[in-house]
């Protein structure tokens, strides 16, 4: 086994993952904002950011699908001996990880029952950038309005207009996240 | 045993990385109870244990945390629960409204406006507002998926018929962006407007019935009422006995055995800074 694989998770996980929580509910509470996240080192190519987000939300209990790139050796074994999410395909996901043009389809994943619309994925999106600036958006958390560079409008359009139901992402990038729930307005 | 015995805010962090993943999909679906695996808190259910499990699950160890029972900081419930965090967690804690980053609360909003870097945690003894009206949790689930809520209507018209008004004066039904209907928790209807609009992170923990709920900041959030029987929040009609406010919660104290009775703030923290202003209630001693 890689060294790297066993390196680079929370050195304090209590206090650690309690900060890197609060970033997450933050980006996921006020849609557009760009928050820091702290804490991992995991292995190329997955960023710090979307490290931090695995290792704060993901265990035995969620299934992980990672796309494209990102299933590669070495992410897949330093997810497994960190976090021990069971891998598995986009249609019994809990959690996804990747890029935006290997996550798509979009119609792949779980979407929540009417009944259950907490039983839907949570995408992680790896970006390269991330900025307030962009695509607009309205909804619950939102002042006014704001602005956040989405790698495509009409996705996530279609996304909230299954409302209840629909999938959530978290953007990641570098040492930053920012989130879209499905409950946001995207013009 | 000594704080340190226990990990960080006392609940492993298996348990926390579940209501962690609860708290935000009910940030995704506003108003919507999510259901989570409430664990077994050292005190007892009805006090507290669902807003007890969503604050250790959102505290850092730089949180400033206020706990207020009925508005009050000093009754028993809100001084256990403080020094429960202050032992676990170690975290600081405060009575002042303003300083607080995480406000745990049971029956409640302080008078004090919220701000954009606070979270306000409530106590849910029933978060399901259908309950009473239809006990069977399988079809007030379909009610909610179905947006069912004429019984709830029915309700509060039978209260107009009986009494001339909605006689509903606490956990009354409110309509999270215009979606789902949600309890408030049992705080008086006095509080309902201060839902709406809120710059905080609004969580409710549900411990026995094992559900959590969220209002992201600045979400809309409108009290059920009728064209001709609109919402009003209600209050006792008089100023606080002891600080003089006009325009805050008051509880009603017995003083003696002939029916004496004063008004006094329920928010003791609004209360005293008012009072530490030279503001004089005309029972104030």
């Amino acid at each position: 086994m890689q060294t790297q694989t066993l390196e680079g998770g929370f050195t304090a996980p209590a206090e650690q993952a309690a900060h890197a929580f609060r970033s997450v509910m933050e980006a996921m509470a006020r849609p557009g904002t760009i928050h820091d996240i702290a804490g991992a080192e995991p292995p190329a190519p997955l960023s710090r950011a979307a490290g931090a987000v695995l290792l704060t939300l993901c265990d035995t209990d969620t299934p992980l699908y990672l796309a494209g790139a990102l299933d590669c050796e070495a992410v897949r074994a330093w997810v497994s001996f960190h976090t021990g999410a069971p891998l598995t395909g986009p249609q019994s996901c809990m959690f996804a990880l990747g890029n935006w043009d290997a996550l798509a389809p979009l119609d792949a994943y779980p979407v929540g029952t009417s009944e259950y619309p907490d039983r839907s994925a949570t995408l992680i999106v790896e970006t390269p950038e991330l900025a307030a600036e962009g695509v607009t958006l309205k909804g619950p958390g939102i002042k006014d309005s704001a602005a956040l560079s989405l790698p495509e409008t009409a996705a996530f359009q279609a996304n909230a207009a299954l409302f209840p139901l629909g999938l959530d992402f978290i953007f990641t990038s570098g040492a930053r996240i920012a989130a879209l729930p499905r409950s946001t307005e995207v013009l | 045993m000594t704080g340190d015995s226990y990990n960080f805010a006392y609940l492993d962090e298996q348990t926390k990385r579940m209501i962690r993943r609860a708290i935000l999909k009910g940030l995704a679906v506003p108003g919507y109870q999510v259901p989570f695996a409430s664990r077994e808190m050292p005190m007892p259910y009805g006090w507290g244990t669902g807003g007890v499990q969503v604050s250790a699950a959102v505290l850092t160890p730089e949180d400033r945390f206020k706990v207020i029972d009925q508005g009050a900081d000093d009754t028993t419930n809100a001084v256990s629960i403080r020094s429960f965090f202050q032992r676990t967690a170690g975290v600081e804690t405060t009575t002042a409204t303003e300083e607080a980053t995480v406000i745990q609360t049971r029956h409640r909003i302080p008078e004090a406006p919220l701000g954009e870097g606070q979270i306000l945690v409530y106590q849910v003894p029933i978060p399901e507002p259908l309950r009473f009206l239809e006990p069977r949790e399988s079809e007030t689930r379909k009610m909610h998926s179905l947006e069912e809520y004429g019984l709830m209507h029915v309700k509060l018209y039978e209260d107009i018929s009986r009494h001339g008004h909605i006689a509903t004066s606490y956990a009354y039904p409110v309509k999270v962006e215009a979606r789902y209907v949600m309890d408030p928790s049992p705080i008086p209807k006095f509080d309902n407007p201060k839902l709406n609009d809120c710059p905080a992170i609004q969580l409710f923990g549900a411990g026995r019935e094992q559900r959590i709920y969220a209002l992201p900041p600045y979400t809309r959030v409108t009290s059920l009422d009728f064209e001709d029987h609109p919402f009003e929040a209600t209050k006792a009609d008089h100023p606080c006995g002891l600080c003089g406010a006009g325009d805050s919660y008051l509880d009603e104290v017995i003083v003696d055995d002939a029916g004496g009775r004063m008004f006094v703030c329920s928010d003791t923290d609004y209360c005293e800074s008012r009072q530490r202003q030279s503001h004089r209630g005309k029972d104030a001693a």
